[in-house]
């Protein structure tokens, strides 16, 4: 309780013997602890009890002598209690106001009858006794700062002599000392929720209130205003009386729907104070209301026009300034280092960050959240003046340096909004030339930071005197300290902090400048570990450690080769350090690295196993790199292939990893493909399927998933036997992304349809049919995808259907990844062109559900809905009937017309050809003015367009006066220019439709005029004898008309 | 592999071992009559011309280190080096493996050589290896922390000293700990250019000389 007493409880500092003890809540609590300790002891511990004090705890008491009842006596201005010590002094006594008690029974009992004023007696005995343990067991066992030998010296006592008061002495201590420590937790729960403020903080805090008020209605406050202009060197603006008592400055604030509020921020919080006295310029400093952490909450609490227009404006706040997020991260800082209390800053900064997020495109919120670490790096780069070399050392300030530049990071980034945005556009410039298939694996972790000075880990300590020791030895100290350093847990991301936050990460990097090969090594034995972390590695980068890298790599040592190559793996996880690599040459060094050893395939010597290392690192750094568009290019130029060929060649899975990762990666660019296969790698991926290393079978897999968008890799992989390893992997569901690659290569190898009869042969379809549930959705992509491939093939429409593979599929079109429903739409659609699939999928509804993807945003989706469409029309029964019972369907589909991409329209006009043959569904159609938007699109160059364009208008044609609609809405013309193109299917849709509109004379006009009569000749003479008869159809209409004006004019 | 290639093999391998050796010596019987020439009376390479060559060959710096390799080389304790104790002292020096290189580097460490590396020595061989700064109030306090740290990382078993058992375990964990206490052994990227130039000179100056 001594300790608890001396430490955690506030004593006001005015008198200075007796201090008194101020009412804070902390106070209050520690006081109720040691009431109620009182209270219980005497019932809890009776023989302890009556133990009786060495000297009376004497105070001022407020109680009267009429409170005490029975065993008491008293005479009006004296009481006594009838039990007596030994030497006969009665254990409690009154006189006049002063009271002494000299055992826990009456100390208890003294509690019970004080009911309510219990507070202030506990209040005054303690202020009058600041150590209540010397009165109660002698002044031996006053509370001494640091060691406590007390306990021991009874301990001792005890054994010397059996005393029984000794024993009891002995547990009075340790129960009193019992409390002391439970008084201390709770106090220091008290304090660490407590927050500290400071001028600043109040300056920032009112000045974005300001911002946010004046008159009108969506104001948060009506006006804030300081009392006085003037401020004080420190910041505060209460005067220096009042600054003793931590009182920052007042305030008035007038808020919407209350009295103007006085009040006073100081370093406890904010409270209301007594308001201005009248007749003086002054303040009546008393407190008023309980404090709060910081004027927003004192505010929410007093106002509650704030807090709705508050909530109102929580949008603005964020696109402004600051953001009232700010307030609530307000840390527990301790007021004393200002360094860390203008934390909330970054906080600002964050969620301003995390805001546009959330509001603008997902890539750009990327850019601006990686920004915010480089530019603090940056920062402390300018402010901290480590000198460049190790040798040249400051070892003493490290930490208080690296606080101060903290403080000057802070500074800085608290204006950087716009000077953020400015540099977000110049960083985007750059990431333009970077290619868009580029994967980004590093997102960017929200930074988080040490929550006050309490909360560090004992490594942090530890690990910034390694780091003192670093600067300031020479190679010997140097290597000591990095052994030490490597020995902790640095996979652990305090420790990566830690290191980065002492200063370590410059220290590390400029050893690697230097010429001491073990300080080298050592440092990039830790570095290596550390770049785990992505804000190391971003850190790594703003230092520069990436160009030293680059350059050790040409290092004749071969394990720091091999590490830097490690490292730089590593570090390579974002595009920043990419581009670095790339643009110090690192690529060319790296690939240099993959230098072909002769491996046997038994064991290595120890030589071989460095080189053999070398490489592997070597691929490492390289499948990190070849993330970017660009570093695949540069190793394509450095001759990386036909190294990376003679490597796959090789039966260590450790370097075959890296190797095929880089191969995979690289393989989504043409040139890459080509090289794979003209190296004839392809059976070497093929072969390393059967590897039994899953890791490599998933980098093969989709090193083949990638490379078999051509034709003639689809024929190698099946030649070399590939497609059996892949069926036979589809077993493996365990395992999600060596399913997916595997799906994925089969689903790219079923484009061929030898391949197709291969799998059929594997039974890869039933497999593929099992894999249509419970799967993520990468799989289900490429499953789906298979299946779409395989039922171009009508036998394994029929297996599908056997295998129940309709209805998941039917079941997948309420999915929303979009490339999962152009698949499953495509796949879905096949099925439909066999009468009997069409059943089921009409029975699931599946024909509603593909239409309802019609209004899916996505135009792939839109056109693949609209391809599966066609089917089921033409295979359901009663299709007709069918349509229409889609409300609203037909509109939908024919306002699709006025999309703007190709793809979609011919697909919608293919939709169009079979809904018009339903003469009904086209009479809906024509009304909702399907003619003149089939017109309008007959101005195309695309010859798929044309075609589905020309049979659906030969299908229009068929409704009232469509076929004059069309020749008003001049579309006869471009349709006779269609003949000329080269691809007969459009020759064969455009004769038809062109026969269609010969029926009506204006069109055969125009169509002659167009010169269509030479064109249809030559088509007469074709071989496809729906073209034959379409074209000499309309020649005889166009014949019969001439012959009809003829008779007209001359009779 | 026919027993016929092996055996060229390692007749070869021996071959190229023996002209190595047969230049050391060449190279020590220079030294030794250069030596001579100035101090007289000596069989060998005495303390200073030894110490020479390590600093002006070798790049070494630290006098304590340096005597200690003397030391170490000198396995009679004549105050002298022999041919033989030259011969096999480079061998370690150049070719020597991990083994025979911890042997060594703690043979140099163990300052009073016997068979332990106490605090005290530690002390010792670290004493210059922080930069000194005025403000700190102790300024060995470093150096202590860092016996310390060093303790805590090799002393495998606990008895404040660091046996030879402690050292090897130690190096062969992390090899960057082979010259923990100060650097005995050639420093490869010097050396390497120094050394073959040494070599060069001397072959140059034996074939003019024959």
């Amino acid at each position: 309780m001594g300790a608890a007493l001396a430490r955690a409880a506030q004593w006001t500092s005015a008198g200075a013997g007796r201090g008194t003890l101020e009412i804070t809540p902390l106070n209050e609590s520690l006081l109720n602890e040691i009431i109620r300790f009182v209270e219980g002891f005497s019932s809890r511990h009776p023989q302890e009890a009556a133990f009786v004090f060495r000297e009376p705890l004497e105070w001022r008491t407020q109680l009267g002598c009429a409170a005490f009842g029975a065993g008491y006596q008293g005479d009006g201005t004296t009481v006594q209690s009838d039990a007596k010590s030994k030497d006969g002094q009665p254990l409690l006594l009154l006189t006049g106001s002063t009271i002494k008690v000299r055992s826990f029974d009456q100390l208890s009992y003294l509690l019970h009858i004080a009911m309510d004023k219990k507070l202030k007696e506990a209040q005054a005995c303690l202020e009058a006794n600041r150590d209540p343990i010397v009165n109660i067991l002698g002044p031996g066992y006053g509370t001494i700062e640091g060691e406590d030998m007390s306990m021991l010296h009874l301990l001792d006592k005890v054994k010397k002599d059996d005393d029984p008061e000794t024993e009891i002495k002995m547990k009075i201590f340790i129960l009193l000392s019992q409390l002391d420590m439970q008084l201390l937790n709770s106090s220091l729960k008290h304090i660490s929720q407590e927050v500290r403020l400071n001028p600043s903080a109040v300056n920032n805090e009112v000045n974005l209130l300001k911002h946010f008020s004046g008159k009108g209605e969506d104001t948060v406050l009506e006006s804030l205003e300081y009392t006085s202009d003037y401020t004080f060197s420190n910041g505060c603006r209460a005067p220096p009386w009042r600054q003793m008592h931590g009182e920052i400055c007042y305030l008035i604030i007038k808020p919407h729907d209350t009295d103007p509020l006085c009040v006073t921020c100081s370093t406890a919080g904010v409270y209301l104070n007594g308001g201005k006295l009248k007749e003086k310029d002054d303040i009546d400093y008393e407190r008023k209301s309980d404090i709060y952490k910081d004027i927003v909450t004192f505010l929410r609490e007093k106002s509650p026009k704030f807090v709705e227009n508050m909530s109102k404006q929580e949008y603005n706040f964020f696109k402004e300034t600051a953001s009232e997020k700010y307030y609530q991260h307000m840390e527990a800082v301790d007021a004393e280092d200002s360094g860390q209390s203008q934390k909330p800053y970054d906080y600002t900064e964050k969620t301003i960050y995390e805001k546009t997020k959330s509001s603008s495109a997902k890539s750009k919120s990327a850019d601006s959240k990686k920004l915010e670490p480089s530019l603090k790096w940056k920062n402390i780069v300018r402010c901290a003046t480590y000198s460049d070399k190790v040798t040249k050392k400051d070892t003493e300030h490290g930490r208080r340096r690296s606080s101060a530049s903290k403080k000057i990071k802070k500074k800085t980034t608290s204006i950087s909004p716009e000077a953020a945005s400015k540099c977000k556009t110049s960083e985007k410039d750059e990431e333009v030339s970077e290619s868009s298939s580029e994967t980004e694996e590093d997102e960017e972790q929200p930074e988080r930071h040490q929550e006050g000075n309490i909360d560090l880990p004992s490594e942090y300590w530890q690990i910034q005197k390694l780091v003192k020791y670093l600067k300031g030895g020479n190679p010997t100290a140097t290597v000591i300290a990095l052994c030490s350093m490597k020995d902790f847990n640095l996979a652990q991301e305090t420790c990566q902090l830690a290191i980065r936050d002492v200063g370590g990460l410059e220290v590390l990097i400029n050893l690697l400048d230097t010429e001491e090969i073990k300080c080298q090594i050592g440092s990039l034995k830790i570095l290596k570990e550390i770049s785990q972390n992505s804000l190391i590695r971003h850190a790594i980068a703003d230092l520069e450690g990436l160009q030293i890298m680059v350059k050790i790599l040409e290092s004749p040592d071969k394990d720091l080769k091999c590490l830097a190559a490690e490292t730089i793996a590593n570090v390579a996880r974002f595009k920043r350090a990419r581009r670095t690599i790339r643009q110090y040459g690192g690529i060319k060094r790296l690939v240099g690295l993959l230098e072909p050893i002769p491996v046997g395939s038994s064991a290595l010597t120890p030589a071989q196993a460095k080189d053999f290392a070398i490489a592997r690192s070597g691929a490492l750094a390289l499948w990190s790199c070849s993330k970017s568009t660009k570093n695949k290019e540069a190793i394509l130029k450095a001759g990386g292939i036909p190294l990376l060929a003679k490597w796959l060649k090789c039966s260590h899975v450790n370097i075959l990893t890296p190797v095929v990762g880089t191969l995979q990666e690289c393989a989504s660019e043409q040139s890459y493909r080509r090289a794979i296969r003209m190296e004839g790698m392809i059976e070497d991926l093929v072969k390393n399927l059967s590897s039994e290393h899953e890791e490599l079978q998933m980098l093969c897999a989709s090193a083949i998933f990638k490379c078999a968008e051509d034709k003639e890799t689809r024929d190698l992989v099946r030649q070399h036997g590939g497609l059996q390893p892949l069926s036979v992997l589809l077993g493996n569901t365990e395992n999600k992304q060596l399913l997916a690659a595997v799906t994925g290569a089969i689903w790219k190898c079923a484009i061929s349809g030898e391949n197709v009869s291969k799998l059929q042969e594997y039974k890869t379809l039933e497999a593929l049919v099992g894999l249509l549930t419970d799967q993520p959705d990468e799989v289900l992509v490429n499953v789906v995808g298979a299946l779409g491939e395989c039922c171009q093939e009508q036998i394994n429409r029929t297996i599908i259907r056997k295998c129940g593979g309709i209805p998941p599929l039917v079941k997948l079109l309420t999915g929303t990844d979009q490339a999962l429903l152009v698949n499953v739409t495509k796949a879905v659609g096949a099925c439909a062109t066999e009468p009997e699939n069409m059943m089921i999928i009409d029975r699931l509804d599946g024909v509603r559900l593909l239409w309802s993807l019609l209004k899916n945003p996505n135009p792939d989706v839109q056109a693949s809905a609209a391809w599966a469409i066609c089917p089921c029309i033409e295979n359901a029964k009663d299709s007709g009937e069918m349509v229409r019972s889609f409300v609203g369907g037909l509109e939908l589909i024919v306002n699709l017309l006025k999309s703007k991409n190709k793809e979609v329209l011919a697909s919608v006009c293919a939709a169009i050809t079979n809904i018009a043959k339903d003469e009904e569904n086209l009479a809906v159609i024509t009304d909702h003015g399907v003619v003149p938007l089939l017109s309008k699109l007959a101005n195309t160059n695309n010859d798929k367009l044309r075609r589905h364009l020309a049979e659906a208008i030969s299908h229009c044609c068929m409704w009232g006066s469509n076929r004059i609609t069309f020749g008003e809405t001049k579309a006869v013309a471009p349709l006779v220019r269609y003949l000329k193109s080269n691809d007969p299917s459009v020759h064969r849709a455009t004769a038809q439709a062109l026969y269609q509109l010969s029926e009506d004379p204006n069109n055969c006009i125009t169509m002659h005029e167009n010169g269509v009569v030479k064109l249809l000749l030559a088509m007469v003479g074709s071989t496809d004898e729906t073209l034959q008869e379409a074209a000499a159809g309309c020649i005889a209409n166009i014949r019969r008309l001439a012959l009809a004006t003829e008779k007209a004019k001359y009779g | 592999m026919s027993r016929k290639r092996l055996q060229q093999l390692t007749e070869s391998l021996l071959r190229s071992a023996r002209k190595e050796v047969e230049r050391l010596i060449k190279l020590f019987n220079t030294l030794a009559a250069e030596s001579r020439e100035r101090f007289a009376a000596a069989a060998g390479l005495d303390r200073n011309m030894f110490r020479n060559i390590l600093h002006c060959t070798f790049g070494m710096m630290d006098d304590m280190i340096m005597d200690r390799v003397f030391r170490a080389f000198d396995k009679d304790n004549d105050s002298c080096i022999s041919v033989v104790e030259w011969v096999e002292g480079l061998s370690v020096f150049l070719r020597g493996t991990l083994e025979e290189k911890i042997k060594y580097c703690f043979e140099v460490y163990d300052l009073n050589g016997d068979g332990y590396i106490s605090r005290d020595e530690m002390f010792h061989m670290l004493k210059n290896s922080l930069l000194k700064q005025p403000s700190e109030e102790d300024p060995d306090e470093g150096i202590k922390d860092l016996v310390e740290i060093t303790l805590k990382k090799m002393d495998y078993d606990h008895d404040g000293k660091l046996s030879f058992l402690d050292f090897e375990k130690a190096v062969r964990e992390e090899n960057l700990l082979l010259e923990a206490f100060g650097p005995c052994l050639p420093d490869i990227k010097k050396t390497v250019s120094v050394f073959f130039c040494f070599f060069f000179f001397f072959a140059f100056f034996f074939h003019g000389y024959l």
